[in-house]
């Protein structure tokens, strides 16, 4: 295999120069045909992080005069470069969407140093301004969405004991779990979440332990935070407990425990993208949004939904619609009583102390560390 | 209680419950391994097997919408994955230990290959005998729904304990794996045996692997086995070709596995990493303790290319 790959860079030097050309030519206007590269980490129906890009990716592929192509199971190594480099020369793509976290320093920047003309739009990354300007970071404010879920769940809940299966103690996962639990809250002022984390994105037998101990511990309503959330859906419907889902709809594997969940909306956003480009504009280097930008979304209602919890969850997510509501609004402090939001301190979306979110709010049972 | 939590019971339940749960790939793994290894080969591509056998499992359960014909079907795949290994190693001067690396590759890259339109579908799963009936508590119920696999293994390792010390085809895989030279003296061919003995074994590894998909976790994915199938072929060499020491050490994998998210579960919370890594930190606790270097190991099979 390796033979091969040594063989096939020698081939694409060779002929960079022929084919980067007729890229370019192709590129400006984005007439005719042009070819657009996505890159993912997993495999593309994984029910999770992955599918939701290559549902996104879906989205472009029915417009008309683009071309696609796709490439699964990118480690977040040098091997992303020679993927990126085999889709510019030898597919003529123009735009790349390399979608793992990553993938983004250095081998996303390093690329677009090489091949400044095309344009490279990275998932999750912090484009600064001493990146290069044909990057480009996007991502959105998915814990939005988990508020609301976390809104459903308060609800649903009779023991108010939520579950929160998370791979990693970072910032988004944090976050996510902050909201999820703030906005249980407000449907439920005495409920509690407990998070167990597992230690990377896709162990689904620490998974599965982790959904047992947390329903043998009363808890009656699951969500998660890991790239494929099927394990932990299957086996919490199995049990008994409701969930609410992440990345994707996953109400398809569980009909009647499915409540809702925080999905990410790429099918919305890309051709978006897509259609600023053709107009001539140029994206945003850093572009983030939420729920009411259409980056994230909340799953339908399952039928185990009350009344009530549609109606609150409804009301929260037109609030979402049409102002900035601030998640993460003062006085909050953390598990351990210390004051993290100060009275009177709104931590807007994007405000970006709580891209270095460290700690757990009140009610979350669980330590970073 | 009232609200339906039993509070740090959580940990010792959840220790027992992950013992049965997670053992199960571990147990049929080693005990297949077992076999292969005390005829003198070792077969490293049983990780390989294992992914093999768990898509295969969930591809034939989804087909059929028979889950036993899917545990069949890994099985059979492994027994194929054996006979190719013990085909390539009866070829001359053919390392077993290379074969078995480059198995264990083909199979996991097969496997994914194949696995790649059963990710999404939902296959018939094997269905779990209730052994809880007589409690009142749902984690107690629930920690016993117990396969039917588990109990076929539990029930295997004191059969082959009695079959390797009193049957006759225990004594030629015995006398295969202690020296070649006895049994070819006997009239034996060798390489036969050792080929009936890497197919059982892969068969049993196969099996191993439906369960993975079939029962718990219960998807066909592609971090479904994470490396289970390579600990359990260390775990023959730690249980020292026993089988019985097999399905003791498989319990304790399988406990030990449950032990990180229990702890976290009812408050534990610090140091997850380390709890994560028990077994592991056991096993070479237990690798130094009983190592010496005056001899090789104790009832290590003279045959293996590892200790001749």
């Amino acid at each position: 295999m390796d033979f091969g790959r040594i063989s096939r860079r020698h081939l694409l030097q060779g002929g960079a120069a022929l084919t980067l050309g007729t890229a370019l030519g192709a590129r400006g206007a984005l007439a005719a045909e042009t070819t657009i590269g996505f890159i993912y980490v997993g495999s593309r129906d994984d029910y999770g992080y992955n599918q939701a890009h290559a549902q996104g990716a879906a989205a472009l592929k029915k417009l008309p005069g683009l071309k696609v192509v796709e490439e699964e199971k990118v480690p977040e190594t040098d091997a992303v470069e020679k993927t990126m480099e085999s889709m510019i020369n030898l597919d003529g793509a123009s735009l790349l969407f390399p979608t793992s976290f990553g993938y983004y320093n250095p081998h996303v920047l390093k690329m677009a140093q090489k091949y400044p003309k095309l344009r490279f739009q990275h998932c999750g990354g912090l484009w600064t301004d001493k990146d290069p300007k044909n990057a480009g970071s996007y991502f959105g404010y998915i814990d939005e969405a988990q508020y609301i879920s976390g809104i459903v769940a308060g609800y649903s809940t009779k023991s108010g004991k939520l579950g929160f299966v998370a791979a990693k103690p970072i910032p988004q996962v944090l976050r996510n779990i902050n909201a999820f639990t703030l906005g249980a809250k407000l449907a439920n002022p005495k409920a509690t979440t407990q998070v167990i984390f597992t230690g990377d994105w896709s162990m689904p037998v620490k998974e599965a332990e982790a959904t047992n101990s947390l329903i043998d511990q009363g808890v009656d309503v699951l969500t998660c935070h890991v790239d494929g959330p099927k394990t932990m859906v299957e086996n919490a419907a199995r049990r008994g407990a409701m969930v609410c889902g992440y990345h994707v709809n996953q109400s398809p594997l569980a009909p009647k425990a499915y409540l809702t969940g925080a999905e990410w909306n790429w099918e919305a956003l890309y051709p978006k993208f897509v259609k600023m480009i053709a107009a001539g504009e140029t994206i945003p280097n850093f572009y983030r949004g939420g729920l009411k930008d259409e980056i994230v979304k909340v799953s339908p209602y399952g039928e185990a939904v009350s009344e009530e919890a549609r109606k609150h969850a409804d009301e929260v997510k037109s609030k979402f619609m049409s102002s900035d509501f601030v998640i993460f609004k003062g006085p909050i402090s953390d598990n351990k009583g210390k004051v993290v939001i100060a009275a009177g301190t709104d931590r807007g979306q994007k405000d970006a102390e709580l891209e270095k979110m460290d700690y757990l709010v009140d009610g979350v049972i669980g330590a970073t560390s | 209680m009232a609200d339906g939590g039993i509070g740090l019971w959580t940990v010792p339940l959840a220790v027992f419950g992950g013992a049965i749960r997670v053992s199960t790939p571990f147990l049929f793994v080693s005990l297949g391994e077992c076999i292969t290894e005390r005829s003198g080969r070792i077969n490293l591509g049983l990780e390989g097997t294992l992914v093999m056998g768990a898509m295969s499992a969930y591809g034939i359960s989804y087909l059929s919408g028979s889950p036993w014909l899917g545990v069949l079907a890994a099985g059979i795949t492994g027994a194929l994955l054996g006979a190719l290994h013990a085909g390539i190693c009866s070829l001359p001067r053919v390392n077993d230990v290379a074969v078995g690396i480059a198995l264990m590759l083909f199979g996991t890259g097969l496997a994914f290959y194949l696995g790649k339109p059963l990710i999404e579908p939902t296959a018939a799963r094997l269905p779990a005998i209730d052994f809880g009936w007589w409690s009142d508590i749902a984690q107690v119920r629930a920690a016993l729904r117990i396969n039917v696999l588990f109990l076929i293994g539990v029930a295997l390792a004191p059969l082959l304990y009695w079959a390797f010390k009193t049957t006759r085809w225990g004594l030629l895989i015995r006398t295969a794996g202690e020296s070649a030279d006895a049994a070819r003296a006997m009239g034996h061919s060798v390489l036969l045996i050792r080929l009936r003995a890497t197919m059982v074994g892969g068969f049993l590894a196969g099996i191993g692997g439906s369960f993975l998909s079939l029962f718990y976790p219960g998807s066909w994915n592609e971090g479904l086995s994470s490396g289970q199938g390579i600990t359990a072929v260390a775990l023959v060499i730690f249980a020292r070709w026993d089988p019985m020491l097999c399905l003791w050490a498989s319990l304790a994998f399988g406990g030990a596995a449950a032990l990180g998210p229990a702890l976290q579960s009812v408050g534990m919370t610090s140091g997850y990493h380390l709890f994560n890594a028990a077994p592991y930190i056991l096993t070479l606790a237990i690798m130094i303790i009983t190592c010496s270097p005056k001899r090789t190991l104790t009832g290590a099979p003279a045959e293996l290319s590892i200790t001749r």
